[in-house]
């Protein structure tokens, strides 16, 4: 179940973090290696990988030099894992049908058919989740299964499985690695003791000692993903030192992290990457946060079409309230939540992922255990029964299509018409006096072909299974479901996440004319600030589970990154707008 | 290019109605031609497996409520078995005969399956994700359960107890004298000397299985089936999971009780004890084979699939037999039943018609 409600795919506002996340690092100056005439050490060229069809890295272009450290940023999805694993000739890009453009090492063109080329190629990879045995000392996972070994009696009689490990060498070539990184790691110290930096430099020593043991000649490229996550600022700090310690020895670094400020600070050159292209490459000198920030987010909604409006809060009811709201949705924790939503009009919900943005329509509706008031048309709404948010006439469009929004093994017809039909008793002949009831495939049928031609949905039939159609498409199936049980308020959650720019702007469009048309009220949580601004007439920013301001949606998008990072300015005024 | 349009739609049409469903056909039909080469009645055959057929369909057929709300195949079988037992013990303590005492069976069978599916499907819903495995052991346990309580039970009809000690009852009853083929020979079509069409039980199960279609047809039916392919969605969209899945056990349970009183009509004996031990497993093939899924299921599945596996099951041990003039027929059939359930179970592809 946990699997639901780890998002990604909305890291562009945890990147906002590094917002404030103010480093103190001394910028150490380097020693220039980067000798022009060189061929550089990496090159990729044009490099293009779709999946079914799915273009997620088109045209990418970068090279590297010896020392060099490049920073790596982008979204979650921007392509940036991608990219590496093509690097690596990791499985999991072959069994999806290749990647087009070349790969030069050294200014030969390699393919890796499989990790091992690539790690004896000698390219190391440091992973953000830690593959380490916890009782084993640093020694022992740095060397594990590459350990220098000693032969013995028994290894003549029975063969080289009965060698035995060389303890005095490993500790050996254990400690140079660590050495090389000039960090305090204890190399017999055992990994379920140390500190969680100390973890992440036994995974680059464990690289590093690779040019120790015969298998590479020796290491040139290290790509560290995300290794600064988990860590504290001073460990950090080393972290980083370490890196120009590398660097200066001639080995080129790819450092992907969402910690802005360290990118600035220890990198030669930034790439930006957005949607599979790079938008930006450059050297890292005079780049301000702010910047990297745009390049990075600065997505282009096409929401040209879409145009500001100006709601007339005067007279208008309120519709929904909410009061101390709490909900215990896992990562996505409601403190306190207290909002009113007015009739008619789109109010968005921001805010960074796993500050509770989420939780709020989900604890509303009784998926997640819940607690406070939820008093819609001034009606209390008794919290934890999804049947009572949706008798009072309420909707939710789920950020959880696969596992929540959808019958993936139903078609499109029921998928559509079931929630109506079971609440509100629609399509359905009464035959006994309401005793049978009995589904009407044709009004099924009809209304579903109606929601098809409205909604743009690309299907071969209605007859079709859901889960055979694409992201986009599946989410317009989960509107039409909404929209089938005819609400007066919709909650609607990630309602673009994971589908491309196109079906986006239709998806938008629909939901602001359902709005205009049915006069129903919208409440849109989205992770993405400029696809709120471009729909919703108010939005409002959780943090920490609280709703920390409400801001029109016309006000300028850095006032919004303020409140997210949790800076007021006067402009806010706690509500009413 | 018009030989490959045609290679392709064979290939679909061969794929839609599913590879082992189409193997196991070609399977019956060999045996069927076979058999009169090698001295087989072809008439006894057939008649035998559509005795067999209508014998086993109900409680094939009682797989799928189960299958529709998501719990999976009813290896608790034998619960809803254990009920219909004791509906027809207690017909026939009352000394009801006739059409009645098979009446009297299924009504007193009815609250035992009520109330039996009902604390089996609150278990069920504690267990979700594991239902099979906790379901198999309901089955076993219930059935070991029972062999006390035939001992036990104060049955007093002196066709049904232990003729020395005059109490208990005994491991297998005749049926004869109470509703021994009341479905059977209700308008049954004798076409040759061999072949007889038991169009009585035919129609039992006909009206059940209409019944069943049809529930799957409306409101609540439609909840079921939408429970068994996502809870969550179901749950959201305000649907009491929980009960859903109990009315889908309990209905299971019911089909059950009410196949093995089809069952021991046709075949003449109640069998107690460990009678309904193996019986699910039986029926789950059956409805594999049919091209049944673990979470989709339909009519058409439960009639292919009993017939194919009955088919097999009748016409195997007798060909077989025939063919190599020594009598291996309950060897042969135990091959054959458990070598089908072992195939079903490991290629289960679902057929899409």
């Amino acid at each position: 179940m946990h699997g639901y409600f780890l998002y990604e795919g909305v890291e562009c506002l945890v990147e906002t973090v590094a917002l404030c996340n103010v480093r103190v690092t001394t910028k150490i100056e380097r020693i220039e290696y980067m000798n022009e005439k060189e061929a550089p050490l990496l090159e990729m060229r044009h490099i293009s990988k779709d999946f079914f069809g799915n273009q997620v890295l088109s045209d990418v272009n970068f090279t590297l030099k010896r020392g060099e450290i490049l920073g790596l940023v982008g979204e979650n999805g921007a392509g940036k894992s991608t990219l590496m694993k093509i690097l690596f000739g990791m499985d999991e890009i072959h069994q999806t049908g290749g990647y087009g453009g070349d790969i030069l090492l050294n200014g030969e063109k390699v393919a890796f058919a499989t990790s091992i080329e690539a790690l004896a190629a000698g390219i190391g990879m440091v992973h953000q989740e830690f593959s380490l045995l916890p009782d084993f000392s640093a020694t022992e996972n740095i060397l594990l299964n590459r350990e220098p070994l000693k032969y013995t009696v028994f290894s003549e009689l029975f063969g080289e499985r009965l060698n035995i490990l060389d303890r005095e060498k490993m500790t050996e070539i254990s400690e140079k690695a660590i050495k090389r990184l000039a960090v305090p790691l204890d190399p017999e110290m055992l990994v379920s003791q140390m500190p969680v930096g100390h973890k992440q430099f036994t995974e680059i020593a464990r690289e590093l000692s690779k040019e120790g043991t015969g298998l590479v000649e020796g290491i040139k490229l290290l790509v560290l993903d995300e290794p600064t996550a988990v860590l504290s600022e001073q460990e950090a700090d080393s972290l980083l030192k370490a890196m120009r310690l590398l660097a200066e020895t001639g080995i080129a670094i790819i450092f992907i992290s969402h910690r802005l400020q360290e990118i600035i600070d220890v990198c030669d050159t930034i790439m930006v990457m957005r949607d599979g292209k790079i938008m930006k490459t450059g050297p890292s000198k005079g780049v301000a946060i702010p910047d990297i920030a745009k390049w990075m987010v600065g997505r282009e909604v096409n929401t040209s079409a879409i145009v500001h409006r100006v709601f007339d809060y005067e007279n208008k009811d309120i519709i929904l309230a909410l009061r101390n709201l709490w909900v215990d949705m896992p990562g996505e924790v409601v403190r306190n939540v207290n909002l009113d939503v007015y009739k008619g009009e789109i109010i968005g919900i921001g805010g960074m992922a796993g500050q509770g943005k989420l939780g709020i329509p989900n604890g509303a509706m009784g998926l997640f255990p819940a607690g406070g008031h939820v008093t819609f048309e001034g009606k209390d709404i008794p919290l934890n029964s999804p049947r009572n948010f949706l008798d009072a006439g309420m909707a939710f469009v789920s950020e959880d299509r696969r596992g929540v929004g959808l019958l993936l093994d139903e078609t499109l017809e029921w998928n559509v018409s079931f929630t109506a039909m079971q609440i509100q008793e629609k399509y359905l002949k009464q035959y006994l006096g309401g005793f049978f009831k009995w589904r009407d495939q044709k009004a099924i049928e009809e209304e579903t072909n109606g929601y098809v031609k409205q909604l743009e949905i690309r299907c071969t039939s209605t007859k079709q299974k859901a889960k055979e159609l694409s992201g986009g498409n599946q989410q317009k199936i989960c509107l039409a479901k909404a929209f089938a049980v005819a609400p007066k308020l919709l909650f609607v959650s990630e309602p673009t996440r994971g589908i491309d720019i196109g079906a986006k702007s239709l998806v938008l469009k629909a939901l602001r004319k359902y709005n205009e048309e049915q006069g129903t009220t919208i409440v849109m949580i989205s992770s993405e600030l400029e696809e709120l601004r471009a729909i919703c007439d108010r939005i409002a920013i959780v943090s920490d589970g609280k709703v920390l301001g409400i801001l029109p949606a016309t006000t300028d998008s850095a006032e919004f990154g303020l409140l997210m990072v949790g800076q007021k300015s006067e402009m806010i005024d706690g509500g009413s707008v | 290019m018009n030989t490959q349009n045609m290679i392709s739609s064979v290939k679909s049409t061969l794929k839609s109605f599913g590879l082992p469903r189409i193997i196991i056909g070609l399977f019956l039909l060999l045996l069927f031609i076979l058999a009169p080469f090698v001295g087989v009645n072809i008439g006894t055959s057939l008649s035998d497996t559509l005795n067999r057929f209508g014998m086993n369909a109900v409680m094939v057929l009682a797989m799928v409520p189960m299958i529709h709300s998501g719990c999976g195949l009813n290896f608790g079988l034998p619960l809803g078995i254990i009920a219909g037992l004791l509906g027809g013990t207690l017909s026939m303590q009352f000394n009801f005969t006739g059409p009645s005492s098979f009446m009297m069976a299924i009504l007193f069978a009815t609250p035992f399956a009520v109330i039996l599916g009902w604390g089996y499907g609150q278990l069920l819903n504690k267990v979700k994700g594991g239902e099979m495995m906790i379901a198999t052991y309901v089955g076993f346990s219930s059935v070991a359960f029972m062999c006390i309580m035939w001992l036990l039970l104060p049955y007093s009809n002196p066709t049904m107890v232990w003729g020395y000690s005059g109490s208990g009852l005994r491991t297998t009853i005749s049926t004869e004298g109470y509703y021994l083929h009341v479905l059977n020979d209700f308008f049954s079509i004798r076409l040759t000397e061999h072949l007889t069409i038991p169009t009585g039980m035919f129609l039992f199960f006909a009206v059940l299985a209409l019944i069943i279609w049809a529930f799957l047809h409306t409101k609540t039916g439609t909840a079921m089936t939408a429970v068994g392919s996502n809870p969550v969605f179901a749950r959201a969209s305000g649907i009491n999971v929980d009960k859903i899945r109990t009315l889908s056990v309990v209905m299971s349970t019911w089909l059950g009780a009410i196949g093995i009183l089809v069952y021991q009509q046709s075949f003449g004996f109640i069998q107690l004890y460990m009678g309904p031990f193996y019986m699910a497993l039986p029926a789950v093939s059956a409805i594999l084979i049919g091209g049944a899924s673990v979470n989709k299921a339909t009519i058409t599945n439960v009639i292919v699939g009993t017939f194919l596996f009955q088919g097999i099951l009748t016409m195997t041990p007798s060909v077989m037999n025939s063919m190599i003039h020594t009598d291996m027929s309950e060897v042969i059939r135990i091959v054959v039943s458990n070598g089908m359930i072992l195939y079903a179970l490991t290629r289960r592809t679902e057929a899409t018609r």
